[in-house]
């Protein structure tokens, strides 16, 4: 049980991680490889977040009584990270939309079918 | 007890992560989705990142779903038929993810206090932040002094991505102001709704402003927040009046004068004999000036933050009413 709940958050990171890239790779249309790619993003935070926590611990927010804090540098990172995620995302769907404007489809396979007819 | 959440809560982030592989109605994916991004917040605050749970449930589950809804309105709900084969991905998948754990084999025991990610530089946060930084929330004093610069390099990023979606996608407001009938305006009880919680929305992002030091939040938290008070307004009374009370053209301004703030903090302590962004040198007192620092820079990132957020979502709103109108 130990050797299970020593490991069971990583390899929960990794099957998202994987789920993630899967859909990044096999979806052919953009706004799902988007949301694959925001999955795969999350479970790296989940992986730096895992990596930080304390058994035991509490929130690294001083309290009477607390005698262990969870790591906060990790806290950190992951937290700009995500406001910084949100932004690179608002770019990647506003270059769908502008796809969507010059081909007519967001569908990959046939907008690069358009390309080659070019 | 914890584990045990922690179990149900990871085991049904999988489940929907899952899901999204086999759903071909865009619509579903991007509320799973957003059910994503808020069991993540849960699991965030079991693995005690209460300020991190704070971000992900205002920025994944909220701003990024609006942001999607907005672009599957103009590019079609429905995913068609894949004529590629699944079995090369898959492949790929299933040997990354088999290397990645057997990797995971080498790695320390989770939550062990004894790991080597908390034995470098988190101690000396952890017990001499209180003193030197005088708040009692460790992340924001990390964030806002120790590691104040990557944070004003991160607040440029979210400057320079309004700047990409904002050149890709023009806010048109001539446009815009021909179509009087957008919003929910047929729909008296969602307005009254409206009316009575935007106020403390706003109000709850300002506690969250200028509480973060103590608490949970701060400039990143806060911006959002209030984006998504004006975000509710534009949806219920429509893009116009959200032009009228907030205009495109202020939202540009405030978004570059956040980042403006932050700097000058910066370029002042080093005026006055300091580093940049070393704080001590703002006040007499050492402590009093880490506190003045962090306040003007998370409300620099807050300001910036917000004016972003609103700008994309105008950006995107303005690309489907002009959609509607054709």
């Amino acid at each position: 049980m130990s050797f299970i709940s020593d490991y069971y958050n990583y390899w929960i990171v990794v099957f998202l991680m994987m789920t993630g890239f899967y859909i990044v790779i096999s979806a052919n249309n953009l706004v799902k490889k988007v949301v694959g790619l925001n999955i795969f993003q999350t479970s790296v935070f989940m992986l730096y977040i895992s990596m930080g926590k304390v058994s035991g611990g509490t929130a690294p927010i001083v309290v009477e009584g607390a005698t262990q804090y969870s790591n906060p540098l990790p806290h950190v990172l992951i937290l700009t990270a995500i406001v910084v995620g949100v932004a690179t995302t608002a770019v990647a769907l506003s270059l769908i939309v502008r796809i969507k404007d010059e081909y007519g489809t967001v569908e990959e396979n046939e907008f690069e079918n358009k390309d080659d007819a070019i | 007890m914890e584990l045990l959440i922690d179990l149900v809560l990871l085991a049904m982030l999988a489940l929907t992560a899952l899901r999204v592989i086999f759903l071909k109605d865009l619509f579903a994916v991007v509320m799973l989705f957003s059910i994503y991004s808020f069991l993540s917040a849960l699991i965030f605050v079991s693995l005690d990142a209460v300020d991190v749970a704070f971000t992900e449930a205002a920025v994944g589950a909220g701003i990024s779903t609006v942001l999607m809804l907005g672009t599957l309105a103009l590019t079609g709900r429905t995913e068609k038929k894949n004529p590629h084969s699944k079995v090369l991905p898959l492949l790929v998948v299933l040997v990354t993810g088999a290397a990645l754990i057997y990797g995971t084999l080498d790695m320390p025991p989770f939550g062990h206090p004894d790991n080597p990610i908390h034995e470098h530089v988190a101690p000396r946060y952890i017990e001499e932040s209180p003193k030197e930084v005088g708040l009692p929330n460790m992340v924001t004093s990390v964030l806002a002094s120790y590691r104040g610069f990557d944070t004003l390099g991160e607040t440029v990023v979210v400057f320079s991505a309004a700047i990409g979606v904002l050149t890709l996608l023009r806010v048109r407001r001539r446009e815009a102001d021909q179509n009087p009938e957008s919003g929910l305006r047929a729909h008296l009880v969602l307005q009254v709704v409206a009316k009575i919680i935007i106020p403390m929305i706003i109000l709850f992002a300002l506690y969250v402003q200028f509480h973060g030091d103590f608490g949970p939040g701060g400039g990143f938290q806060a911006g959002v927040i209030a984006a998504a008070a004006f975000i509710l307004y534009a949806l219920v009374f429509g893009l116009p009046s959200a032009f009228k009370v907030v205009e495109p053209k202020f939202l540009r301004f405030m978004a570059a004068l956040g980042v403006l703030l932050y700097a000058s903090v910066g370029v002042y302590s080093m005026a006055m004999g300091g580093n940049f962004l070393d704080y001590n040198y703002l006040a007499e007192n050492p402590l009093h000036g880490q506190h003045y620092g962090i306040i003007i820079i998370e409300l620099g990132v807050g300001i910036t933050v917000f004016a972003v957020m609103l700008s994309i979502f105008y950006a995107f709103g303005s690309q489907a009413e002009r959609a509607n109108i054709q």
